[in-house]
């Protein structure tokens, strides 16, 4: 098939701020009566978007209270069993593209074509009523997705057993945990039968374990040669579930290209300050020897919270050396999310890959920037805490910071070209492999 | 997979007379669900159930019975006043609560419109079927008095116009449905509209046979009251079951004129509202 299943065609949405859609018939009639007396409009303007301004014609301007576009002008077209990822900060639009495609609101220019039976996911349970039993939630939650009776009929068995309530199935839902609401809400959602699957944030249900199954019946749905559409904040589940993806931005289109390309272009040009942390000369952990005044995660030389799992990655120790002749050195010990060490490194020289000429020497006073290089494809997607020392003849210590700073190591889809599922371990280094054959 | 798929053109809608019967079609088993889905909410939620439904009416009847009738001695038509005022009530209950329903429906469904889409005119009429519960629940209530009043000794039979009954329902039910998306589209644009959905309802009510016969209304006032498309179903109702009032065929005919005028401009005018309601939220 070559005719594209979605397409989108200069799609734009405008939304109006300020007076908008007249919440009280007092102030419609006010409005009418200044517009036939040609008296100023009274325009209360809310900025609270955070989103581009867009100036009107001189004649709109006056009448018209100011407006933003959600969306502007975005055109793209999608392949059947094609999965696309959409990727923004907030309010970048992500959300109206999928309202407009889902036919909750209607776009203010421009058209999307789309072939086949569409279901969105832009809530889990919409539509549940607490006095129905989970068996009549079902039927309803279903219908209101689109879902013929026949279908969910069709479908039920599979969905009371993967919702895991199969005990419950005929209480009223308002005896339910809320996890239990939500693992049966997702369950009929993810049964839904339909050629384009328009999903929003909802994969971020339930514990983790329930998660990863969550993720798993997605990538189910994907392989199953469904159009999907896909809106995450969670990086690395869309890189493990779209090759294609687009970036919005203020209601833009700013790339349209294979999901590692556009994660990269978003990460570098978010400026992010998490992953630094100083010290004034006054507070600056440390003696009268040396003090530690900064500490910094680095990806491509930018400071960062995210850094790339293909990149190396940079740790930088900021320290003033107060006294003449301190013999000083920089360790640095790295910890998952559970607690775990994951290693510890110091600038010896028996246990660097370098050998770095200020190792071992007496420093003079001032000012010093110690940086170690964590190479690239060595730690896994995960979150680690740095614990930053500085310490004096290797053994006594003289400053010591646990969880200085903080950082998230995205997964690009760079390592999971073959295997796209979850790696345990607190690190995924790459290693040689060798084959012998015997025989 | 279906083998030709339906293709969906979004844009936006210029026309004014766009309506998606087709779309409407395909959810009907979501306004079955849904009509389900009222009956239980409603039934379980409070103390005395359905009982409510019966209660309230016979409540409502013995007070009119005792003001209207006793003290301020308005005739009913040579009726008893209770099965008089029972029958008009009736009728007019599955009005103005279908009425109200719609009229709220926006709001109160603001939350589902928000998240999914299907047709919205699911919603205002499952709301006219789910109403016809308690219209069959008070039909009963009023069989109920019927009988003891025919034992009693009153001229009372039953009567085969009865039966046309049903269509007297459809009437109503698209009436209701007619200014309740009339009101539904306007409270979603004023929302302050909202405060006189009930005043409304209580004018309205004054303004129909219902604790006076028609035939009591001065000649000269007549048409007032006969241009309130009410006041044909009620009389025709009290007709169809007490054999009193009535309207003439010409005065009936005028009723559903309006009825089908209100209810294709309540259409026209509720889809032309639902379609970017969601961004006034």
């Amino acid at each position: 098939m070559n005719t594209p299943v979605i397409e989108v065609n200069e799609l734009s949405k405008r939304y109006q701020l300020g007076s908008i859609g007249h919440q009280s018939l007092r102030d419609s009639l006010e409005s009418y009566w200044r517009k036939i007396f040609n008296k100023a409009p009274i325009t209360n303007y809310e900025d609270n978007t955070g989103g581009r301004w867009e100036a009107e014609g001189p004649r709109a301007k006056s009448t018209l209270p100011k407006s933003i576009w959600a969306l502007n002008k975005v055109s793209f077209s999608l392949q059947a069993g094609e999965t696309l990822g959409i990727i923004g900060r907030n309010g970048a639009g992500k959300s109206t593209l999928l309202k407009v495609l889902s036919r909750i609101t209607e776009p203010t220019n421009g058209s999307a074509r789309v072939q086949g039976r569409v279901a969105s996911l832009l809530e889990v349970g919409t539509g549940f009523h607490p006095e129905l039993t989970g068996r009549e939630n079902i039927f309803l939650n279903g219908a209101i997705l689109g879902m013929k009776r026949s279908e969910i009929k069709k479908k039920f068995d599979e969905i009371v057993h993967f919702s895991e309530v199969e005990a419950f199935i005929d209480t009223p839902v308002k005896r339910y945990s809320s996890g239990m609401t939500v693992r049966l809400a997702f369950a009929v959602a993810a049964h839904l039968d339909s050629d384009i699957l328009i999903v929003d944030e909802v994969l971020a249900v339930g514990d983790s374990t329930y998660q990863k199954k969550c993720v798993d019946k997605m990538k189910q749905t994907v392989r199953e040669g469904r159009t999907v559409l896909f809106v995450s904040h969670q990086l690395a589940t869309l890189s493990n579930l779209c090759t294609r993806s687009i970036l919005l931005d203020h209601g833009n289109l700013i790339q349209d290209g294979p999901t590692q390309d556009v994660i990269s272009n978003y990460l570098s040009n978010e400026a992010l300050s998490g992953g630094q942390r100083t010290w004034d000369a006054s507070d600056a952990p440390g003696t009268k020897t040396a003090r530690l005044r900064s500490v910094q995660v680095l990806s491509n030389g930018q400071t960062t919270d995210q850094a790339k799992i293909d990149t190396p990655i940079d740790i930088e120790l900021g320290f003033d050396c107060l006294q003449n002749g301190a013999k000083l050195s920089c360790c640095v010990r790295l910890f998952d999310k559970l607690g775990n060490i994951a290693f510890t490194t110091m600038n010896l020289a028996s246990v660097s890959a370098s050998q770095d000429p200020m190792i071992g020497q007496a420093y003079a006073k001032g000012h010093y920037t110690a940086r170690c290089t964590i190479p690239a494809n060595f730690l896994n997607d995960d979150y680690y805490a740095v614990h930053a020392l500085l310490v004096q003849d290797v053994t006594q210590i003289l400053a010591s910071e646990e969880d200085a700073v903080s950082f998230t190591v995205i997964d690009t889809g760079a390592m999971r070209q073959e295997y796209g599922g979850a790696w345990p371990g607190v690190i995924r280094p790459k290693f040689s492999w060798t084959i012998e054959r015997h025989n | 997979m279906q083998s030709t798929p339906k293709t969906t053109l979004i844009e936006t809608k210029q026309s004014w007379f766009y309506f998606d019967i087709q779309g409407i079609w395909e959810y009907r088993d979501l306004i079955l669900l849904l009509v389900k889905r009222d009956f239980i909410a409603r039934y379980k939620q409070t103390v005395l159930g359905p009982l409510w439904f019966i209660i309230q009416p016979i409540l409502m009847t013995f007070l009119f019975s005792f003001i209207f009738a006793r003290v301020a001695k308005i005739p009913t038509d040579g009726i008893p006043s209770n099965l008089f005022y029972l029958c008009s009530l009736m009728i007019w209950n599955y009005f103005s609560q279908s009425f109200s329903n719609i009229a709220g429906s926006f709001i109160a469904n603001a939350h589902i419109y928000q998240k999914v889409y299907f047709p919205r005119l699911i919603i205002p009429i499952s709301l006219t079927l789910s109403n016809t519960f308690t219209l069959l629940l008070q039909l009963a209530t009023f069989f109920a008095f019927f009988f003891y009043y025919q034992y009693a000794g009153a001229a009372l039979s039953f009567h085969k116009s009865m039966l046309y009954f049903p269509l007297v329902y459809l009437h109503t039910l698209a009436l209701a449905l007619g200014v309740g998306l009339w009101m539904s589209a306007l409270t979603a644009k004023y929302r302050d509209l909202s405060h006189l959905t009930q005043f409304i309802m209580q004018l309205w009510m004054y303004a129909t046979p219902i604790i006076f016969p028609l035939s009591e209304v001065p000649a000269s006032y007549k048409w007032i009251i006969l241009l309130n498309p009410m006041s044909a179903i009620v009389e025709t109702t009290k007709y169809l079951f007490l054999s009193a009032g009535g309207v003439t065929p010409l005065q009936y005919s005028g009723s559903l004129i309006l009825t089908v005028f209100l209810l294709t401009t309540g259409v026209l005018l509720y889809q032309r509202v639902e379609r970017t309601f969601v961004d006034t939220l």
